[in-house]
């Protein structure tokens, strides 16, 4: 019997590897927010140590996460609904991460307060990312 | 999507707005020009690209002369002159400052572009020139195993030696071409991270006391306060029992002492903190007053505050003075010492700087010895260039000037770290 074609959406075609670094993304800037608050809060040097660390870390995986991303907005088999909204919300993460990053590359109290407030918009923004990625649209209120 | 985008635009901007040129201010003498600090998304980083020397030599001021005395040497810094005319160099690479940021990963591998490959000697070289040619025919090795030696310096018939994390003696008697044992420990040294490892010294003019310049642990804090603790400080050292006083404080990195030799008074150059700009903070030469705290890392040139440090301290930057002569930002001045009649008229009264040149500066400055004249025991006018052609317009770089000793005898001994030589400059016999 032949299965009935359905549309399928973005979330169900991507890669597992894809999915476990996007995911990871999220723990990892967001750590650098918390870790940015508590130098911010406490002038301990090494918060702000950690939250160069973790930055670099989730540009590693964003990184990565975009290359599959435009690998697959590449290939038509896999272009579904939801691809280019989700890849565009990636590029313009990592594109602030690694602006994120420079700013942390300042010695001591240099890189804040910008550096919070850029680790604040990356968080939110690999939040969204890891949110368009695996969402799945609703139609009519039926999930498919 | 709107507001990303602007913050993206902003930072891109001021990612351009530090690569603009900059004029350079006039940042010699005792009122330099300090700009506002600024600083791009990235430093400005131009690295010497090293080359051999060839046939070529460094240049040095009309009616006078220089020659190489000795090639070949691990990394020579800075040298002595013992009373029978021979020198000792001292060589070696120290430092254990492990990567804290990525960033650090990345700004070491560029900066060790710049400068020599070869392994660190840890060492003592004897020069000796026994028939007063000028040729130094006897090279040869004093006293190996140290840990990254610096500073040198002669006391009656001890020699002192700052390595990078003690300070240790040698018995010495004239004409001697090698140790007799190993060294006596006179007092530890604070050595953990050494991020600035040199350690200078010099000794007081009565002999009673030793000076060793103690380097900070970072840049500007960014390793931590507790890191900080008896660092960017002159110690004195009582010679005979290594008991120790904090002499003066905030001095970021003091890379070479000495003393006048009228008014025996004690003074140092001094690396400034970088990355808030090509034209901050200057590097200084600066008497050094006992009990006195020059800034670091509080403040810079007097009381300017550094906003990069926290926390701060008003009180600190309240107490901090004000450098007696600016040498220009990021010249890296790694050798001083100070001159004597039979260098010449125009250059007896004074003293002679040793520049190790730029990383963080566009235009890349230092990279030559200069000689700031004195009168009256203070530093009076321009500096005069003295030994320059260490590096091209193109970058091309032959060799980086560190110590800088003048030999009684009417000699001026360079250290140069990147060709691993040491080079002598003389005046020929005509302008005496």
């Amino acid at each position: 019997m032949v299965p009935p074609v359905i549309e399928k959406h973005y979330s169900q075609l991507i890669h597992p590897l894809h999915a476990v670094l996007l995911a990871g993304t999220l723990p990892l800037f967001f750590g650098a927010l918390l870790s940015d608050m508590a130098y911010a809060s406490s002038y301990e040097i090494q918060w702000n140590n950690f939250a160069s660390w973790l930055i670099a870390g989730g540009l590693m995986f964003a990184g990565i996460a975009l290359v599959f991303a435009i690998v697959d907005l590449c290939c038509s088999r896999r272009r579904a609904p939801g691809l280019a909204l989700y890849s565009f919300i990636l590029l313009i993460l990592w594109i602030i991460a690694f602006l994120n990053a420079l700013m942390h590359a300042r010695d001591a109290w240099a890189s804040m307060p910008t550096g919070l407030a850029l680790s604040a918009i990356v968080a939110v923004l690999a939040a969204a990312a890891t949110w368009f990625g695996f969402c799945t649209p609703r139609h009519g209120g039926v999930k498919k | 999507m709107k507001l990303t985008h602007f913050l993206a635009t902003l930072a891109l901007a001021g990612l351009l707005g530090a690569c603009s040129e900059d004029p350079t201010p006039i940042q010699y003498g005792a009122t330099p020009e300090l700009p506002e600090p600024k600083r791009g998304l990235l430093p400005d980083m131009v690295i010497a690209n090293p080359a051999e020397w060839g046939e070529q030599l460094p240049i040095v001021p009309e009616g006078y002369s220089i020659s190489a005395i000795a090639t070949g040497l691990k990394i020579p810094r800075q040298t002595l002159i013992l009373p029978n005319g021979d020198i000792l160099v001292a060589e070696g690479r120290g430092g254990n400052a492990s990567s804290l940021k990525p960033k650090d990963v990345i700004a070491s591998y560029i900066k060790a572009k710049g400068t020599s490959s070869v392994a660190s000697g840890n060492r003592l070289t004897l020069l000796r020139d026994a028939d007063g040619d000028g040729t130094y025919e006897l090279n040869t090795v004093f006293a190996d195993n140290l840990n990254a030696p610096y500073g040198l310096a002669l006391i009656g018939d001890k020699l002192y030696v700052a390595n990078q994390d003690a300070l240790v003696r040698f018995d010495y008697r004239q004409g001697q071409t090698q140790v007799s044992g190993p060294p006596q420990l006179v007092t530890p040294l604070p050595s953990a991270i050494n991020h600035h490892w040199t350690k200078a010294l010099t000794a007081s003019a009565d002999g009673r006391y030793l000076y060793v310049g103690i380097g900070s642990n970072s840049n500007i804090t960014e390793r931590g306060m507790t890191a900080e603790v008896d660092r960017a400080v002159v110690w004195r050292i009582n010679a005979s029992t290594g008991e120790h006083k904090t002499f003066a404080s905030g001095l970021r990195n003091p890379t070479a002492l000495a003393i006048h030799p009228d008014t025996t008074a004690l003074w140092a150059v001094v690396n400034e903190r970088d990355e808030i700009g090509p034209n901050l903070v200057p590097d200084y030469l600066t008497s050094v007053r006992e009990g006195g705290f020059y800034g670091w890392p509080y403040s810079y040139w007097g009381q300017h505050v550094d906003d990069r440090v926290r926390p701060q301290n008003p009180e600190k930057v309240a107490s901090a003075i004000t450098p007696d002569y600016s040498l220009g930002s990021h010249v890296a001045a790694l050798g001083v010492d100070f001159s004597t009649p039979a260098m010449g008229a125009q250059f007896a009264n004074g003293a002679f700087v040793g520049e190790h040149g730029s990383w963080n500066r566009k235009e890349p400055v230092g990279y030559k010895v200069i000689f700031v004249p004195f009168s009256d025991g203070r530093p009076s006018g321009q500096p005069v260039e003295f030994v320059t052609g260490f590096r091209d317009d193109d970058g091309t770089t032959r060799g980086r000037p560190v110590g800088v000793t003048v030999d009684p005898r009417g000699a001026l001994i360079v250290a140069d770290d990147l060709s691993n030589t040491v080079w002598r400059i003389t005046p020929d016999r005509s302008t005496q």
